[in-house]
């Protein structure tokens, strides 16, 4: 089977530089750091969630609370995709969300579906007093009336493509690249 | 990442036809779900709208609460029928109680039976998935994995564990569940007990036996004491209670003299006093309870990975969201 193309989005520059704009938007939305509460949606979410919280410190001299979301067992289409026999980590940050200002970490926002997931399992553990919603890239294709608050870059894509997030954790480099199947233009 | 249902299989039966892999990835699906049951709300919405039968032939506190646990705190609705007592034996008499619940529309049926090889036979006979929740002397599946979780937890592998099953060998679905998975697993295993609850040919399961109790605690680093079932001892198996104590007891006085680090694990309930002394049983060596903690877990991992919908689809619908 042949390669599928890839082609860079965003360089390590380009995702940092995003990322620290849009930890600037997280802090002047909540006007401070006071109440905050980051969390990251596994996987790569995570990585994304860490770095957020590293720029607000550098930028406020504070570092919010920051913790990490599986929504796994929160999603609506178990019986379509078949079970993900391993599951990542939720944990909250300390003294969990309730009344806090809760900023919702993902890295691509698609079909809102994750989000919708994350929003039924955040329900569970309490009640924050805002949430916002932050992700590196939206590519459009929403599924459901969700839309984001903080975003890195916009894109238009079509279906058959994907946007992957690389981070430095997992996957060596930090950048983003869209995969279009081969022979599509 | 998916994988599709057929990891696992329809049925849980036991431990015996799975690979290393697919006990691996339950105990790897077990560890967040220890987290669920640590939270304030105990549940996540997975199995919403499945309805599982928990079927005991055989009375059960522990291991039917552990389920119907495992069960709740994954959204599924459920069902308990103790059908202890009854005349009811395996063969028709099982599959018409079966045909009738799926008559109902369920979705899983985790049973406890008298009969070796019960949950198998159900498995063949009913599209629902089926949990072997102990089947006669044959395996309880989910025991044994939830012991390997509670060893894994404190020594950090299986492999190269060494484990000794002591007690009444012959008669413990636990026993044989242990020995595939931890074996499976790479586990040296032996087993030590009277050579009259020692089941003939044990050997050729790949365990050392260990005649006397005391050369068992010098080689092992992990003991799981079985239960001494009484109900089952009518045929004379050993001469008395208290005679079994003095010979294959674990007493504090046993496992003070283990040369190294010792785990003593157990499946409940306890015999104190007979298979175990309380002074291990509620000691610093004990992981009974640990033990109980993990059972929720497990059983939550393997209703999870059973549950997970048509294989056919999971390619289809990967991808991010």
């Amino acid at each position: 089977m042949p390669e599928p193309q890839r082609q860079l989005l965003m360089d390590e520059r380009a995702v940092e530089r995003a990322l620290a704009r849009m930890a600037r938007e997280i802090v002047e939305r909540n006007a401070g750091v006071a109440g905050l509460a980051v969390l990251g949606i596994q996987r790569r979410g995570v990585q994304l969630a860490d770095r957020i919280a590293a720029e607000i410190e550098r930028a406020e001299g504070a570092r919010p609370a920051v913790g990490t979301l599986d929504i796994t067992l929160y999603r609506d289409d178990l019986t379509a995709i078949g079970p993900r026999p391993v599951l990542g980590e939720t944990r909250l940050p300390p003294g969990g969300i309730e009344g806090r200002s809760v900023v919702i970490i993902d890295d691509v926002l698609y079909t809102g579906r994750t989000v919708r997931a994350a929003l039924d399992e955040l329900a569970d553990f309490g009640r924050p007093a805002r949430i916002f919603l932050c992700v590196l890239i939206d590519r459009g294709g929403r599924e459901l009336p969700i839309q984001p608050d903080v975003v890195g870059r916009v894109i238009d894509t079509a279906a058959d493509q994907r946007v992957e997030v690389l981070v430095p954790e997992l996957d060596g480099r930090l950048a983003v690249e869209l995969i279009r199947p081969t022979g599509a233009t | 990442m998916s994988l599709p249902s057929t990891f696992l299989g329809k049925d849980l039966v036991g431990l015996e036809p799975l690979t290393a892999a697919q006990i691996r990835a339950i105990l790897d699906t077990a560890e967040p779900f220890k987290e669920i049951s640590e939270r304030a709300i105990k549940k996540v919405p997975v199995l919403r709208g499945k309805t599982i039968v928990n079927l005991f032939f055989e009375a059960s506190t522990r291991t039917r609460i552990s389920f119907e646990f495992a069960e709740k705190r994954l959204s599924a609705d459920t069902v308990n029928i103790a059908a202890q007592g009854s005349s009811v034996q395996k063969g028709e008499t099982l599959v018409d109680t079966a045909r009738n619940l799926e008559a109902m529309r369920i979705d899983m049926v985790v049973m406890r039976h008298p009969s070796s090889g019960a949950a198998k036979f159900l498995g063949e006979r009913i599209p629902s998935n089926v949990i072997n929740a102990g089947d006669g002397r044959h395996e309880h599946p989910t025991q044994g994995l939830l012991d390997m979780l509670t060893i894994r937890d404190h020594l950090g592998r299986i492999e190269g564990q060494r484990v000794c099953i002591v007690g009444d060998v012959l008669h413990s679905r636990v026993a044989r569940s242990n020995i595939w998975g931890l074996t499976k697993l790479g586990a040296e295993v032996a087993v030590c007990g009277p050579r009259s609850l020692l089941p003939r040919g044990v050997e050729e399961l790949g365990v050392q036996v260990f005649n006397r109790v005391e050369q068992a605690i010098e080689w092992a680093n992990v003991l799981n004491v079985l239960r001494l079932q009484l109900e089952r001892m009518q045929g004379g198996f050993i001469p008395s209670l208290r005679e079994y104590n003095r010979i294959f007891g674990i007493t504090r006085e046993r496992v003070e003299r283990a040369p190294g680090a010792l785990l003593i694990l157990h499946p409940g309930p306890m015999n104190r006093g007979v298979e175990i002394d309380s002074d291990v049983a509620d000691g610093p060596h004990a992981v009974i309870l640990d033990q109980v903690t993990n059972g929720v877990a497990i059983r939550m991992a393997v209703l999870y990975l059973l549950a997970g919908g048509a294989p056919e689809k999971a390619e289809a619908a990967k991808g991010e969201s």
